[in-house]
């Protein structure tokens, strides 16, 4: 591993907030001061290439020990080094927002569409934030884990209901 | 005088065997069966059935099914079209357009964004208009019980024909469009004023 965690560190003390060491580096990282962080390992450290962008929630986790509810989890990679980097940012579920990356990486577009759409996490600075697999006026955020995995009659989506209302066959 | 009568009675069975079996009389005679119940007169451009009849086996004969793939069962649905299997044999032609359709075979799981497209081409079929069913995910959501799926294609079209499986054999499907054939054959008033 070429990149130097213990200058990152000093560079950025907080914004970084744990170093783990497992399949690939992983930072686990505060939201404030992220974006100039973000920036700074694109542009001097060579992680030029955003391969994801997604939401985890970490409700009801067993082995959680820290505050926050969401995490958005970011992997970088450096294509000279050959280096892959993780970077989880833990976001609050009161407060559920994000810094977007849209500026530095045209992908992260669709993928914070989807996060937002799935975890409803905002991600200021997003050029279009509009829902992108459910559809524009479904309620809710499904991947959320207090999200029910069936919706009862009175949840369903109102769309729907009334296609089954009007059209339902008669036996 | 007993024997006598079984014998005479006998006679008159063969010879009515050989009336039915070898000669041929009226409309028999003079025309050829070319499907159940539908005949025709040999070198003339005339059939004689009933009318139900005719139409019933002008639309089985020709069901042009829509190609409206939603997932994996898609995939099948072109294995059975493609040459091995060969839809075209049955007269079974897939359109890209509903406006020319007869058949739509919902293949596939169908999520309830999807739903009302589903509909919106359905609606776009002339009558009459069939649907089937493909695979467990039409007939009933099969394994999708989720917020996000129809829990099967009936909830908000008319199916005719259900066709289980995860996804189905070509051969599967084949049969639940032999099925709708059947069905087909078999309707009275479909057409016309009676619709």
């Amino acid at each position: 591993m070429n990149l130097a965690v213990e200058e990152l560190q000093k560079k950025f003390p907080d914004v970084i907030r744990e170093v783990k060491k497992g399949d690939c580096l992983t930072l686990i990282c505060g939201r404030e001061g992220f974006l100039e962080f973000i920036e700074y390992l694109k542009d001097q450290k060579g992680f030029v290439y955003l391969i994801d962008l997604c939401g985890v929630d970490y409700l009801n986790y067993p082995a959680k020990n820290w505050e926050e509810r969401f995490e958005v989890v970011y992997h970088l990679y450096n294509f000279e080094a050959k280096e892959l980097l993780r970077i989880r940012v833990r976001v609050p579920e009161d407060d559920c927002w994000h810094y977007s990356v849209v500026k530095l990486w045209k992908t992260a577009d669709f993928f914070e569409r989807e996060c937002y759409d799935m975890f409803g996490i905002e991600f200021k600075g997003h050029p279009d934030l509009r829902r992108v697999l459910m559809p524009d006026d479904w309620k809710g955020y499904p991947l959320r884990k207090d999200y029910p995995l069936a919706l009862s009659e009175e949840e369903e989506w109102e769309v729907y209901k009334e296609l089954v209302k009007k059209n339902k066959p008669k036996r | 005088m007993a024997e006598e009568k079984e014998i005479k009675e006998q006679e008159v069975q063969e010879a009515q065997e050989v009336q039915e079996g070898g000669e041929k009389r009226g409309i028999e005679k003079d025309t050829i069966e070319i499907a159940p119940g539908v005949r025709q007169i040999p070198g003339a451009p005339v059939i004689i059935a009933a009318i139900d009849k005719i139409i019933n086996w002008a639309r089985a004969g020709s069901m042009w099914p829509v190609t409206f793939g939603l997932a994996c069962c898609a995939i099948e649905m072109m294995a059975t079209g493609a040459s091995h299997y060969d839809l075209d044999r049955y007269g079974i032609i897939f359109r890209a357009s509903p406006r020319q359709a007869d058949v739509l075979i919902v293949a596939g799981t169908v999520t309830k964004k999807m739903a009302p497209i589903v509909r919106r081409v359905y609606d776009q079929m002339p009558e009459p208009k069939y649907v089937i069913a493909m695979g467990s995910c039409a007939c009933s959501g099969g394994v999708f019980r989720t917020y996000a799926v129809a829990q099967g294609a009936d909830n908000f079209l008319p199916v005719d024909v259900y066709v289980p499986g995860c996804p189905p054999r070509p051969e599967a499907l084949l049969y639940g469009l032999l099925s709708l054939q059947e069905k087909i054959k078999k309707e009275t008033k479909r057409w016309g004023c009676w619709r």
